[in-house]
């Protein structure tokens, strides 16, 4: 469906990528367009490598986004970026946050973390932005914000007023980690 | 009217609601979890965890021959829990509307078989709905009561990953009411010994032939009107798939998938110069199209094996068109990325278990639950997974083959509710010689913690006993029963050693909540004194990811350090260090 954005989220099991997920699918129905979500639970979820997809427009059929078609890819930690980038369309935009997250394959000495992922990024992303969300999050008050950070950074790249993720946000972040979240949001859309 | 964005389980409870549903039973099994959740949170239904699947079904039954509207709930090797009611629930009927609704996952993102349960309806003999998005699962399922009510049977509604977890909109709707009119005597209809039984037998074979004729008129099995080309047989969450990549083709849409309505199938396919069915798992449909003399194309097309997805339904295009196959060459990345396959969560009372069993190396036969996990390296302490149950009984054949190899049975306290109490029974009676783990973590994990009998908590959130594990291991004949806490390292090797060996059967329940429910427990992060971290490695072999490894200043050699943002503090990498390196701030300054 050539009218349908497709988003793709990628990230560790654990890094609030369903409540990243939940906004953007909620802006999109607040601006009144047909929209599917997917996102995975159960096993996956244990800190292992997860992915979420959010297809808007006229009218969306299937909820997986096929790859090299997400306009929009975010990724919340930067191995997960470099693994789920097929997804990306060729003229498409990716959101990394440079956090490093050592899986414990690693740490347990069956494989390697890349000694400079960013230079991999480089080479195999083409349109990419690259930012420290993790500190972001970290001067809005707390580490879990990474989600709305990315939220914010890349909401400036989506057709929604700003009224509508105000909406979207009071309604479903529980009230005490309001302040803090839309801190952090603000810090994202503020990211260039 | 109003629109929200619902996950397909959300709509299926929000359908129950709207059908008037009095009662909702389950046990949680991803992906069908969160119907029951969400059905608890309406006031107005009466929604129950049931200690396993067929005890669900079996109380649905007796509330639906009491009248009441039910629906129960469930994964698809749930299912098969469940299918003795099943099979027999189809001969005496229901009341009150009764539907079974059962989410198979596709590409086995979360369980140990992908079997399509389509064909428990046909084997069944009951009629089957497939939806295709969030607003179909809400709409099937008060399409199931109305059937259900009308033909006397009970109806299935099959879901899949996909349909239960993506998200759609969905124009809501208010509930109409449904009162349970009393459970009416009627053993000839009721209580299948063999003359009614036999009688009973006959009559499903009617119904289901009335059930095929009404399918066909049934207005939401769809047909959409495009080329005379191609059309397309579909059901389900691939409609999506053929919608999007065949937007030419004629296509016929099944809602009702069993029994398969054939006049319409014919009518559909009398013009069409190609016939392509497309679907997920089994040639359920394809089979049975093609038995009806219609030279239907499928499966040489259309994978059968793990889920669809835009992606291969497009490579089926190109397939059926006899396109060539697009070479896409992988682009190489100069170095190797790490793979990231799930893990205990940093600070889950499983670690230490499995981290001290793994020792012993005996032979590991677990079940489902988030301890399956204890597979991967480097704990690598599970050798044998079958189903729910399973741990306890097979660990059990295991030592009965007397090879002399020492086994142990693994499972959780929700699965031991589930299905491991008939296999621990079968230990204490025939004697057995092995020691089984309860990991008791207070909870149902895996699926996202819902209560269960041991936690003295009900879905509607009462308050209720507690069943005691220890209590009905020494019912079911077992001496020795050892509670012990899975954070007190020290203590945990000791039991386990002294279990392990003891020369009859032996139950240690290891008794500590899951992290996740206990967020903050382990107070402050941990902390390595670099000075006394010989880089041995040790605590790397906990598998947890608030341990990182980085490589060493001069290129050789590692340093250990702790992620603060993913430490839990449990303090068991503390206790698993030969030279005193790890601990609270306070310990190592």
């Amino acid at each position: 469906m050539k009218d349908t954005t497709n988003i793709v989220l990628a990230g560790v099991g654990g890094q609030g990528i369903l409540l990243a997920s939940k906004l953007l699918c909620e802006a999109a129905l607040g601006e009144g367009y047909d929209v599917k979500a997917n996102e995975v639970h159960g096993m996956a979820q244990r800190g292992g490598s997860v992915i979420a997809q959010i297809r808007f427009g006229e009218k969306v059929y299937s909820p997986l986004v096929e790859t090299g078609t997400a306009r929009l890819f975010i990724a919340m930690e930067i191995v997960e970026a470099i693994r789920h980038r097929k997804y990306l369309a060729p003229d498409g935009q990716a959101f990394i946050n440079t956090q490093r997250i050592i899986p414990t394959t690693v740490s347990s000495g069956m494989a390697d973390y890349p000694s400079d992922p960013e230079e991999l990024v480089r080479g195999a992303i083409p349109n990419h932005r690259m930012a420290d969300c993790l500190e972001l999050a970290k001067q809005a008050g707390s580490a879990r914000c990474v989600n709305t950070v990315m939220a914010g950074w890349v909401s400036k790249s989506l057709p929604f007023s700003e009224e509508t993720w105000v909406e979207v946000m009071g309604r479903l972040i529980k009230e005490r980690f309001q302040e803090m979240n839309r801190k952090a949001f603000a810090l994202g859309r503020n990211l260039d | 009217m109003e629109k929200a964005v619902l996950s397909g389980n959300e709509a299926f409870a929000r359908g129950a609601w709207e059908a008037g549903v009095n009662i909702g039973s389950a046990y949680p099994g991803t992906p069908s979890t969160e119907i029951l959740e969400n059905l608890s949170k309406y006031r107005d239904v009466y929604s129950q965890w049931s200690p396993n699947e067929k005890v669900a079904m079996e109380f649905a039954a007796g509330a639906s021959l009491a009248g009441s509207r039910c629906i129960t709930c469930m994964k698809h090797v749930g299912l098969n829990v469940a299918a003795d009611p099943l099979m027999t629930l189809s001969y005496i009927g229901i009341k009150g509307g009764f539907a079974v609704i059962v989410a198979d996952d596709p590409g086995m993102h979360s369980s140990q078989n992908e079997q399509d349960s389509r064909n428990y309806a046909r084997f069944a003999k009951i009629p089957l709905l497939e939806p295709s998005d969030s607003q179909e699962a809400k709409d099937f399922v008060k399409v199931a009561m109305e059937i259900s009510e009308t033909f006397r049977t009970p109806v299935m509604i099959k879901s899949t990953t996909r349909i239960s977890h993506s998200k759609s909109v969905v124009t809501l709707g208010e509930r109409t009411p449904h009162k349970a009119t009393g459970y009416e005597k009627n053993p000839q209809l009721y209580v299948p010994v063999p003359i009614y039984g036999r009688k009973m037998r006959v009559a499903l074979e009617e119904r289901i032939g009335k059930i095929r004729d009404f399918a066909c008129t049934l207005e939401q099995n769809r047909i959409i009107e495009g080329s005379d080309e191609l059309g397309i047989i579909t059901a389900g969450i691939a409609y999506q798939y053929a919608a999007e990549v065949f937007p030419e083709a004629s296509i016929l849409k099944l809602a009702m998938s069993f029994p398969f309505p054939d006049e319409l199938i014919i009518r559909f396919a009398k013009n069409k110069k190609r016939i392509l069915v497309i679907e997920e798992l089994d040639n359920f449909l394809e089979e049975h199209v093609r038995s009806l003399g219609i030279p239907a194309e499928g499966r040489e097309y259309v994978p059968g094996i793990g889920e669809l997805d835009l992606d291969r339904v497009k490579a089926a295009r190109n397939r059926f068109e006899g396109k060539e196959e697009k070479e896409t060459t992988p682009e190489t990345l100069p170095v190797k990325i790490p793979p990231r396959p799930p893990v205990f969560c940093p600070g889950c009372p499983h670690r230490s278990v499995f981290f001290e069993i793994s020792k012993l190396d005996p032979v590991v036969i677990g079940d489902i639950g988030c301890y399956s996990l204890a597979v991967f390296p480097p704990l690598s302490a599970m050798d044998m997974i079958l189903c729910m149950g399973a741990g306890i009984s097979s660990a059990h054949g295991v030592e009965k083959a007397n090879t002399g190899q020492k086994v142990v049975g693994v499972m959780g306290d929700s699965t031991f509710f589930h299905s491991g109490i008939t296999g621990l029974l079968d230990i204490g009676y025939n004697r057995g010689n092995l020691t089984i783990f309860v990991l008791d973590n207070r909870i149902t994990a895996m699926t996202g913690h819902q209560d269960h009998p041991g936690t003295g908590k009900t879905l509607m959130g009462e308050p209720t006993f507690e069943a005691s594990i220890e209590a009905f291991a020494r019912a079911c004949g077992i001496r020795r029963v050892v509670v012990v806490d899975p954070y007190d390292v020290k203590e945990l090797r000791r039991v386990i050693k002294e279990e392990v060996a003891a020369e009859e059967a032996s139950v240690i329940v290891t008794k500590a909540p899951c992290i996740l429910l206990d967020q903050g427990k382990g107070g402050e992060t941990m902390q390595i004194d670099q000075e006394k971290c010989k880089s041995c490695g040790l605590c790397l072999k906990l598998s947890c990811p608030g341990l990182e490894k980085h490589p060493g200043e001069e290129g050789d050699g590692f340093t250990v350090e702790v992620n603060p943002v993913l430490c839990a503090g449990c303090g068991i990498c503390a206790q698993v260090c030969p030279f005193d390196a790890i601990g609270k701030p306070e310990d190592t300054e």
